[in-house]
């Protein structure tokens, strides 16, 4: 009986999925519509226009907070994936010791601590910095998405890594390739669609934050989601859906290409 | 093969592996030592966990020794790291590089030496002939058969001339025809390169057929070391003679030793000769080893060494198994080869007589 049990057949199975459905898509389906309205309303039909797409693309504000976006994400995904690399082959490639799953939990730590303690904790942090240095760039949002980065980008390196075979390495090795030589012509090659997979996520992630970004940013230092934030406040034109939706469609593209490229195996 | 000469390619000396430590200590090698000569098809063989691959993996490189020197060609190699042994590997899994096409796995090697690509191109043409691979020198690793992955994996080790070739179980993942068929190419191989091979397996079978000498492992230690034909037919201990072929095991008191041989009296109060492991002078009481192939039938007369009653007769088409049970209640087991014609009046109830010959009996150490 255990084989054949499914859970298609209980009782309100397919009324719970739907709600679930609806619950999670029906909002994002009425925001993307709306991002079409001719009206200034966002809740009021008033027949199809692209109008807030061409608004938002001529906005001074959404374009500066967009690059910065793009900026510090790119910055940010690159340095947390080679940190995330060096993490993950140190952790697979040893022999399993004592304290190596205390690394494990310190390399997760922005999975587990709450954002918004990170998020004052570096505000604090860097507060003294920025009195003591007097510098007050992108640095310091740089670092912090890159360390909050660092996990999501581990993930799939980690999965690549412990999915690879040990042996590869030493026929290398057997085979007179020195440790380095081994790493570049066999562990990179092998471990690339992992390393693309954790920037890919690791980008994402740093696109999409709004707390630590929130409590770090120095003045004028709007990203795209904090720059959204803001405008809410101020009260919201489709202006808003037509942003929200762009930045919907980016993330799915490179949410897809991640999928594509960790399910490419060898 | 007289023709080999008597210089030795790896001295094994004293090895031993430890792994663990305080009470969880295991000794996968406990004071092992082993010469294995130039040009030879050498062959550790033994039951898994009884430290043949640790040895290989010693000698490759992949692990040291808690204890010994392990010398090729004289110099003691036993730190070095693999990418400093000219010595090369066929892995049981094969570990051909996935990204790689066939001609630039066998050329890797060659590569990472900084040969001239000249001589590499020329090197891995001539091992892709070797290994009749010419065909698919272009294709990725993935797209061709196991057979096919396990010749592209020894020619990638035998392409930058190692000194030493080390066989993991390279066939072990081979149905049966093939694995006779590669069986017959490692033997062409060795005799071709004139490479010295060894080679690790626990299929008996695979040991006999291939190998100018055998080790016989068992938790971390030799028993003993000969060619098959000393394996087979004057195995030391009882371990050695009960994994490899089929025993039927005596006991017997030691009458007599003189010029390496031994007079044993059997239960039945026959005094046979029995030859002596080297360098053993047993006394009192033994255990003799007798192959079912190397005892025969007769009629209950009294020149028999023994006599049993029939339990049980197999017929095997090439061969008839007569299992016997003798007068002290042991099994014994003759076995026979067929010829065509009549059956030979033996009976299934029947009593009958075991001539055991003048060199079929082995006394063994333990």
């Amino acid at each position: 009986m255990a084989s054949n049990f499914s859970i298609k057949h209980q009782p309100g199975f397919t009324a719970i999925a739907a709600t679930c459905f609806v619950v999670l898509y029906l909002p994002i389906i009425v925001l993307v519509a709306y991002a079409f309205n001719a009206a200034n309303s966002t809740s009021e039909w008033g027949g199809f226009s692209m109008r807030w797409f061409q608004s938002a693309g001529q906005n001074v504000q959404v374009i500066d907070a967009t690059l910065r976006s793009f900026q510090i994400g790119a910055v940010a995904a690159v340095l947390s994936t080679i940190f995330a690399t060096m993490a993950a082959l140190a952790t697979t490639r040893t022999a399993p010791y004592p304290g190596l799953t205390f690394k494990y939990a310190a390399i997760n730590q922005p999975l587990m601590v709450p954002e918004i303690v990170t998020g004052v904790a570096l505000l604090i942090f860097f507060s003294r910095i920025k009195i003591f240095t007097g510098y007050s760039g992108l640095g310091y949002l740089i670092a912090a998405h890159t360390a909050f980065c660092i996990p999501f980008a581990y993930l799939p390196i980690r999965a690549r890594l412990e999915n690879m075979d040990l042996t590869l390495e030493r026929a290398a090795a057997d085979l007179y390739a020195t440790p380095w030589k081994t790493f570049r012509r066999i562990t990179l090659p092998l471990l690339w669609p992992g390393i693309l997979a954790g920037l890919m996520l690791a980008f994402v992630i740093s696109l999409d934050d709004v707390v630590i970004t929130e409590f770090v940013k120095s003045g004028g230092q709007d990203t795209l989601p904090t720059y959204m934030l803001g405008q809410i406040r101020r009260g919201i034109t489709p202006e808003i859906n037509a942003i929200s939706t762009a930045f919907l469609l980016l993330s799915v593209a490179i949410v897809t290409l991640f999928f594509f490229v960790s399910r490419k195996r060898d | 093969m007289p023709d080999k000469p008597d210089r030795n390619a790896i001295e094994v000396v004293n090895v031993s592996k430890i792994f663990g430590s305080g009470d969880g200590q295991v000794a996968a090698l406990d004071t092992v030592s082993v010469s294995i000569r130039e040009n030879e098809f050498f062959t550790l063989l033994g039951p898994s966990g009884c430290g043949k691959t640790t040895l290989l993996r010693l000698i490759a490189g992949f692990d040291f020794p808690t204890a010994g020197e392990i010398l090729l060609y004289g110099q003691d190699i036993a730190l070095l790291p693999p990418f400093k042994r000219p010595v090369n590997t066929v892995f049981q899994s094969y570990a051909l590089f996935p990204h790689m096409t066939v001609a630039d796995n066998i050329g890797f090697g060659l590569e990472m030496l900084g040969k001239p690509k000249a001589e590499i191109k020329a090197r891995v043409a001539e091992m892709l002939k070797l290994v009749k691979m010419e065909a698919l020198a272009g294709r990725r690793t993935s797209q061709i058969s196991g057979g096919q992955q396990q010749r592209v994996a020894l020619a990638r080790a035998l392409a930058p001339q190692p000194k030493v070739l080390l066989l993991d179980e390279p066939l072990s993942a081979l149905d049966y025809k093939l694995r006779k068929e590669m069986q017959i190419e490692l033997k062409r191989l060795q005799h071709e390169t004139g490479i010295t091979f060894i080679f690790v397996t626990h299929d008996q079978e695979e040991a006999l057929t291939m190998s100018d000498r055998i080790a016989v492992m068992s938790s971390g230690k030799i028993l003993q070391v000969g060619s098959p034909r000393d394996i087979y037919d004057r195995p030391a201990e009882r371990f050695v003679a009960d994994f490899i072929g089929e025993s039927n095991f005596l006991k017997a008191d030691v009458v007599g030793v003189s010029g390496g041989r031994a007079t044993v009296k059997l239960s039945s109060g026959t005094e046979i000769p029995a030859s002596l492991p080297d360098g053993f002078s047993p006394s009192g009481k033994v255990t003799i080893v007798v192959r079912p192939e190397h005892a025969q039938l007769g009629g209950a007369s009294p020149s028999a060494s023994l006599s049993g009653t029939v339990e049980n007769i197999v017929y095997l088409g090439t061969d008839t198994h007569f299992h016997l049970r003798l007068a002290g209640g042991e099994p014994f087991i003759v076995r026979r080869q067929n010829s065509r014609g009549a059956g030979d009046g033996i009976v299934q109830g029947g009593q009958i007589g075991i001539m055991i010959g003048s060199d079929a009996a082995q006394v063994l150490k333990d």
